[in-house]
């Protein structure tokens, strides 16, 4: 499953905040999101699922256009994770990952053996196991983002989209989630995040897209991202070092 | 868990229900006695009363757990929001226009456009108080609608009637009457549990929930449906009893866990024990006048959801 988004201007009221934006994602590939806060990188993923209209523009999901998809069959083709994800009940984690089983037709209190190989599978490649009985109101904040990433993976969707996953992460936390990520990657799902974290993009994504004010700066490998395109996006000299085990950002 | 709750609660009800046939201001040995003064007093005036208290409690307690799921509000309630406010001035107006058979009618459409109105005006808030502070704002708009229908009533009779209807009451019930709120009931409840998985979707925010595949319009009609049904039914006949919606399920919450879903059940379970307790308590109260049920709850369930909203501000969960 692919995720296509060709020419997309959107709108927020009236204020146009992504114009003429392109990016594809394809299966088995990390796809990140890069750009300062206000970029458009929230808006260009909300489209591309069909949860924001495009003013101009096409996204699509696997061949299917975004829009044309029922709220049923959008959520068997993209799993989605908001930027600041919520449990506004405290539901113990096994059930709030079983949520993911939506679409399935599932309750999440009621799975059957088909629904439950799935979210124990999510807890498992998340290390939550060991926290399934435990209440969203009892863990960290890298535990509680792991229980919605699980929330993600339960879905068993072909397209992974992840508004920043790693925010507020501690280092370790933050390289977990990019190992869960970077293994649903090979086993051939197409992933596609955001972040403000361009060395741990660096860690796991294959490909980038850099936005500024709504608009693409720069899209490809590693390559792409010079120290003019970081100097553009974030408005300071910044550059790529190659390091000894993988390359990382350095901000001037 | 959730299972056993149920059960638990079914049970005290029903305990309940038999404690309301044999208690009461007139001392009775054996309630199934043949005679015609025991069966007149218990199963012409008790039952029914009795049964219109768990008819109206269960309608209040389901209502307020499918709002709160709803609305992702602990405070939600048909009191607290101004549904049963509202229900009670459609109420009102048929009394005040002379067409007290329209009474229900009155409450339940009344009921329906106050629970579209907060539902689209609440849907958006960030926090409870903020939800509160609209239901504030329609509460007063219906008692001060209330007050005129007072103000201009045709004779001090209708006066009477339309203040004993808005302090709400379950004295005097006939089985009629727990047949309407019955029967709006056993609809409501099955648009309600219609949209239980809405509800527990909602859990992860409007967008995440539209993202795992959950049809929110969907949901959200059927519980504004579903409620404005079971708080219409409930105020048609009983007047405006405010708390159980709030009190029900904040208290199972500790037994049942917080999936919205998993509560609508024993909530209204809940609700209907309770009111049935409440009016046992108001009837055996020993008063010149009798005490009025929605007086009664407003004294009890006004600190307990004092109690709550304190306790949510202290978590930081205020707007």
């Amino acid at each position: 499953m692919s995720l296509t988004i060709e020419n997309a201007a959107i709108e927020l009221g009236a204020r146009r905040v992504v114009e003429g934006a392109s990016l594809r994602v394809a299966a088995g590939e990390i796809v990140a999101l890069l750009g300062p806060n206000g970029a458009g990188k929230t808006s260009l993923m909300r489209a591309g699922l069909g949860l924001l209209p495009l003013a101009a523009g096409a996204a699509r999901l696997g061949d299917t256009d975004a829009r044309m998809l029922s709220l049923r069959e959008r959520a068997l083709r993209a799993a989605y994770s908001p930027q600041r994800p919520q449990a506004i009940w405290p539901l113990s984690v096994e059930r709030l990952v079983a949520l993911g089983r939506y679409a399935h037709g599932a309750a999440p209190d009621r799975l059957s053996p088909r629904d439950q190989t799935p979210v124990d599978a999510a807890l498992e490649a998340c290390a939550l196991t060991p926290l399934r009985a435990r209440g969203m109101d009892e863990l960290s904040g890298g535990e509680k983002a792991r229980a919605h990433l699980a929330r993600a993976l339960a879905q068993q969707a072909p397209l992974l989209v992840l508004d920043e996953p790693t925010a507020g992460l501690d280092p370790a936390q933050a390289l977990a989630v990019a190992d869960v990520l970077a293994a649903q990657a090979a086993a051939g799902r197409a992933v596609l995040i955001s972040t403000h974290d361009v060395t741990l993009a660096l860690r796991m994504a294959h490909r980038f897209v850099v936005l500024r004010e709504g608009r693409v700066l720069a899209m490809g490998d590693a390559a792409a991202l010079t120290p003019d395109v970081l100097q553009a996006a974030y408005g300071r000299a910044a550059r790529i070092e190659a390091g000894r085990g993988a390359p990382y950002a350095v901000f001037d | 868990m959730s299972a056993r709750v149920s059960l638990a609660l079914a049970a005290f009800g029903a305990l309940a229900l038999l404690a309301a046939l044999w208690l009461g201001p007139t001392p009775l040995g054996n309630v199934f006695a043949a005679d015609e003064a025991t069966r007149t007093i218990v199963w012409e005036i008790r039952f029914p009363r009795a049964l219109a208290a768990w008819v109206v409690g269960a309608a209040l307690g389901l209502t307020g757990a499918a709002l709160q799921g709803l609305l992702r509000n602990p405070l939600a309630d048909a009191g607290v929001l101004g549904v049963s406010g509202f229900a009670a001035l459609g109420a009102v107006l048929a009394f005040a226009f002379g067409v007290a058979a329209l009474a229900p009618l009155g409450a339940i459409v009344f009921a329906f456009g106050a629970a579209m109105l907060v539902t689209a005006l609440g849907w958006r808030t960030r926090g409870p108080a903020s939800l509160v502070l609209i239901g504030v704002g329609l509460s007063s708009l219906a008692g001060g609608l209330i007050a005129l229908a007072l103000n201009l009533a045709p004779n001090p009779g209708a006066l009477a009637d339309l203040v004993n209807w808005t302090l709400g009451s379950v004295e005097g019930r006939s089985l009629q009457d727990v047949a309407l709120a019955g029967g709006l009931l056993i609809f409501g409840a099955a648009l309600i549990f219609a949209a239980g998985r809405g509800l527990q979707a909602l859990t992860l925010g409007e967008e995440a929930a539209a993202a795992i595949g959950a049809d929110l319009s969907r949901t959200r009609m059927l519980v504004v449906l579903g409620a404005a049904a079971c708080a219409g039914g409930a105020t048609a006949i009983a007047g405006v009893i405010g708390f159980v919606g709030v009190a029900a399920p904040h208290l199972l919450r500790p037994f049942v866990g917080h999936d919205p879903a998993r509560l609508l059940l024993p909530s209204a379970l809940a609700g209907g024990a309770i009111v049935v307790c409440a009016d046992l308590a108001v009837r055996l109260i020993p008063t010149d006048t009798e005490l009025k049920l929605g007086v009664a709850a407003a004294l009890v369930g006004g600190p307990v959801f004092a109690l709550i909203a304190a306790r949510l501000a202290s978590r930081g969960g205020d707007a």
